[in-house]
C-alpha cells in the first residue's frame, strides 16, 4: 500500500473500508499489507485514523501487517494508540425501561427521605450537645448569619412586602368597593399580612436568598474537601456548620416577618388612602378592630418554623453535595425547591391547625 | 492496490499555513498583578519541536508566565509572540487562529464535568472545525486511544482517577493537532508511575507529531527526563537567571539559587 501526498484532518481522506470494497478483483482482497511511504507528504491525525482502520481490518481478517515501511514516528503513535489502560472500562450506566426508572426513582426518594430523617436526628443530637455544653456554639458563624439575614436582607424584604401589601389593598379596594364596603380594606390588609403573606413571602424570599447560600457555601466546602477535613479530625460538621446557620436564621426570621408585616400594612394603607380616601386614623382603627395579637403571633410562629425549614433544607443539601463543579449549583437549586415546597406545605398545616383551634 | 491518497474533494477547512516564526518568542516581558511586579525583563525564544521547561520555586510566577503565553493575561510591558503573532495586539481573527494552534493542559485537568470524556475531546472539534460527526468520532477515538483511554469515552470525569483525568485532558489538548502544547504542573497530584507515564506521553507526542512542548513544573525528575532546555525563574531576583540544558545547568550552575533548586538543597545543615 503506497501512502502518498498530504494527509490533513482539514482535508478529505479516503476511508479504508471504501477502498477495500472498491478494489478491483484483480487486486484481490488482500490479507497481507506492507507500506510504502517514500512519497508521503505532511500528515496529522488523519493518517493515523486511516492506519488504525487498516490495523483493525487485518486483525479482524487474521491477516498480517508489515509496519517496517512506516516512519518510526507513525509506528510509535500507532503503538501508543493500542496501549490498553490497566483498569478495564465498565459500562458507565445501562439504560433502563420507564418502569425500572420509576422504581429507581422511588428507591432514590426513599433513600433521600431516610437521609433527611438521619440528618434531622444528627441536628437534634447536635442541639442536645449544644444545650449540655458538650460542644461550643460557633458564635462567629452565628453572627455572620445574623448579619446576613438582618440589615442585608432588609432591602429585598422591604420591596416585596411593600408590593404585597399594595396588591392586597388593590384587590380589596376593587372587590369591596362594589359592595360599598371599601372601609374594610384595612381588615383584609391586616389579616392578609399578619396571618399569611408577611410570613409566606418572607419565607420564600429567604429560601431563595439564604437557603441557596447555605447550600452553596457548604457544598463548596464539600468540593474542596473541607468537610472531609472536619470528618478526619473527628469534628461534626453539623455542630460547626449547621447549628450556627439554622439557629441564626431561626432567630432572625421572626424579626424579619414583623418588619415585613409593618411594611406591608403601610403599603396597603397608602393604597387605601389614595383609592378610597381613607385617613390614617380610619385605616388604623379599622385594622385594630379586626386583627388581634394572636394574628400577629400566628405569623411569628410561622416565621420560626419557616426559618428552621430554610436553614435545615439549605444545610442538608449542602452536606449532600456531590464532588463535581456542577454539584454546587444542583445543591443550591434543590435547597430552594425543597425549602419553598415545605414552606407552603407547613403554611397550610399551620392554617388548618389554627382553624381547628379557632386561633 | 491503488495508491491511497487524498481525493480531490474541496477541503473542509483550509490547512494551517506553515509557520516560520518561532513558536514562542518572549521579549522583555514584565508580569505584574496591579502595581506588584512578579517578574521583569523576561526574554527567551522557544524553538520548534523542543521540550521547554519553565522551572522555579513556588510563587516564582511559573504558572503566571504560562497565562501570558497562552493569552489569558496581556503583557503589561514587553511582548509575547506565539507563532509570530502578538496576542495582545492581534485582531480577533488572528488571535482566534493562533489559539486554535495551541493546546493547554491545566493543572487540575479542567475537564468539563458535565460532559463525558468523548464529549470533552469532541467539543473543540465541533466548535472550531468543519469536520463531520463521523470524522469527529474517529478523531476522538484516536486521541483517547493515544492517551491510553480507549473504551473510556462514555465516562464522566468524576468517574475516573486523577491520572486518567490528566490524560483525558491531554487528549482534549491534542484534539486539534496543535503546533504548541502547554502543560501546567502535569505531574502534580500524580503518583510516580502515573507521572512517568505522562512524561512518556509528552515525549512521544513531541517526537512523533513534532509538537513544541512548554511545561511548567518544579518536579526535578520530570525536568531531567523531558526537557531539552529549561528556564529558571528566580523569585528573589524577580527575573530569569538561567536558561539551558538542565544537566548542564546542574553541573555548572550560573548561580547558587539554580544550584540549590536543581540539587534539591534546602540550605539547612543535614
Amino acid at each position: 500500500m503506497a501512502l502518498v501526498g498530504t494527509w490533513r484532518l482539514s482535508e478529505s481522506r479516503p476511508t479504508f473500508d471504501a477502498l477495500i470494497h472498491d478494489a478491483p478483483e484483480s487486486a484481490g482482497r488482500e490479507q497481507a499489507f506492507a507500506f510504502d511511504t517514500t512519497a508521503l507528504g505532511e500528515w496529522d491525525s488523519s493518517l493515523l485514523i486511516f492506519l488504525r482502520a487498516v490495523e483493525d481490518h487485518v486483525e479482524a481478517q487474521g491477516g498480517t501487517l508489515d509496519r517496517s515501511g512506516l516512519p518510526t514516528k507513525i509506528a510509535t503513535l500507532l503503538d501508543l494508540a493500542r496501549a490498553v489502560e490497566e483498569r478495564e472500562p465498565q459500562a458507565p450506566e445501562e439504560k433502563h425501561s420507564p418502569v425500572a426508572r420509576l422504581g429507581l426513582r422511588t428507591i432514590a426518594l426513599w433513600d433521600s427521605s431516610a437521609e433527611a430523617v438521619t440528618f434531622l436526628g444528627e441536628v437534634a443530637q447536635g442541639f442536645g450537645r449544644l444545650l449540655t455544653r458538650e460542644v461550643r456554639m460557633q458564635w462567629r458563624q452565628f453572627w455572620v448569619v445574623v448579619e446576613s439575614n438582618s440589615a442585608r436582607a432588609l432591602p429585598i424584604v422591604t420591596l416585596i412586602a411593600l408590593l404585597v401589601g399594595v396588591i392586597i389593598a388593590f384587590l380589596g379596594a376593587v372587590v369591596l368597593q362594589r359592595f360599598g364596603a371599601g372601609y374594610y380594606v384595612s381588615y383584609l390588609v391586616g389579616y392578609g399580612m399578619l396571618r399569611e403573606m408577611g410570613a409566606l413571602m418572607t419565607g420564600i424570599i429567604m429560601a431563595g436568598r439564604t437557603g441557596a447560600a447555605f447550600a452553596a457555601e457548604i457544598g463548596s466546602m464539600k468540593v474542596t474537601e473541607e468537610l472531609d477535613a472536619y470528618a478526619t479530625l473527628g469534628i461534626s460538621p453539623v455542630d460547626h456548620l449547621v447549628l450556627p446557620r439554622v439557629l441564626g436564621l431561626f432567630a432572625m426570621m421572626p424579626l424579619l416577618v414583623v418588619y415585613a408585616d409593618v411594611i406591608g400594612i403601610l403599603g396597603g394603607m397608602g393604597v387605601a388612602m389614595a383609592l378610597l380616601d381613607l385617613s390614617v386614623t380610619q385605616f388604623m382603627s379599622g385594622l385594630l378592630s379586626a386583627v388581634s395579637l394572636s394574628d400577629a403571633l400566628l405569623g411569628v410562629v410561622k416565621a420560626t418554623i419557616f426559618g428552621l425549614i430554610i436553614g435545615l433544607s439549605g444545610c442538608m443539601h449542602g452536606l449532600r453535595t456531590g464532588t463535581d463543579a456542577s454539584a454546587v449549583g444542583r445543591a443550591a437549586t434543590s435547597a430552594v425547591v425543597l425549602g419553598i415546597t415545605l414552606i407552603i406545605t407547613a403554611n397550610a398545616v399551620v392554617d388548618w391547625l389554627a382553624a381547628l383551634w379557632q386561633i | 492496490m491503488a495508491d491511497m491518497t487524498m481525493d480531490s474533494r474541496p477541503a473542509a477547512r483550509a490547512a494551517a499555513p506553515a509557520v516560520t516564526a518561532p513558536p514562542v518568542d518572549v521579549s522583555h516581558l514584565t508580569m505584574q498583578y496591579g502595581s506588584n511586579i512578579v517578574m521583569k525583563d523576561l526574554t527567551f525564544t522557544i524553538e520548534r519541536g523542543e521540550v521547554f521547561v519553565l522551572m522555579g520555586g513556588s510563587g516564582s510566577g511559573k504558572s503566571t508566565l504560562l497565562k501570558y503565553l497562552v493569552g489569558l493575561r496581556e503583557a503589561e510591558a514587553g511582548a509575547v509572540r506565539i507563532n509570530g503573532e502578538d496576542l495582545s495586539t492581534a485582531d480577533e481573527e488572528a488571535r482566534r487562529k493562533v489559539l486554535q494552534r495551541i493546546g493547554v493542559l491545566y493543572q487540575g485537568g479542567a475537564l468539563w464535568s458535565g460532559l463525558t470524556l468523548a464529549e470533552n475531546v469532541a467539543l473543540p472539534l465541533e466548535e472550531l472545525t468543519d469536520l463531520d460527526p463521523t470524522s469527529i468520532a474517529e478523531v476522538v477515538d484516536l486521541k483517547l486511544a493515544l492517551v491510553g483511554l480507549r473504551g473510556f469515552g462514555e465516562f464522566y470525569p468524576n468517574a475516573i482517577s486523577g491520572g486518567m483525568r490528566k490524560r483525558a485532558s491531554l487528549a482534549r489538548a491534542i484534539a486539534l493537532d496543535p503546533d504548541i502544547l502547554f502543560f501546567d504542573e502535569p505531574s502534580s497530584g500524580l503518583d510516580p508511575i502515573s507521572a512517568s507515564r505522562l512524561d512518556d506521553l509528552i515525549l512521544a507526542i513531541a517526537a512523533s507529531f513534532g509538537t513544541t512542548i512548554v511545561v511548567v513544573t518544579h518536579d526535578l525528575a520530570s525536568i531531567f527526563r523531558i526537557a531539552d532546555r529549561a528556564l529558571f525563574l528566580d523569585i528573589s531576583q524577580r527575573t530569569m537567571t538561567a536558561l539551558g540544558d538542565p544537566e548542564s545547568l546542574r553541573d555548572s550552575p550560573p548561580n547558587d539559587e539554580v544550584r540549590r533548586f536543581l540539587t534539591r538543597d534546602s540550605g539547612s545543615p543535614k
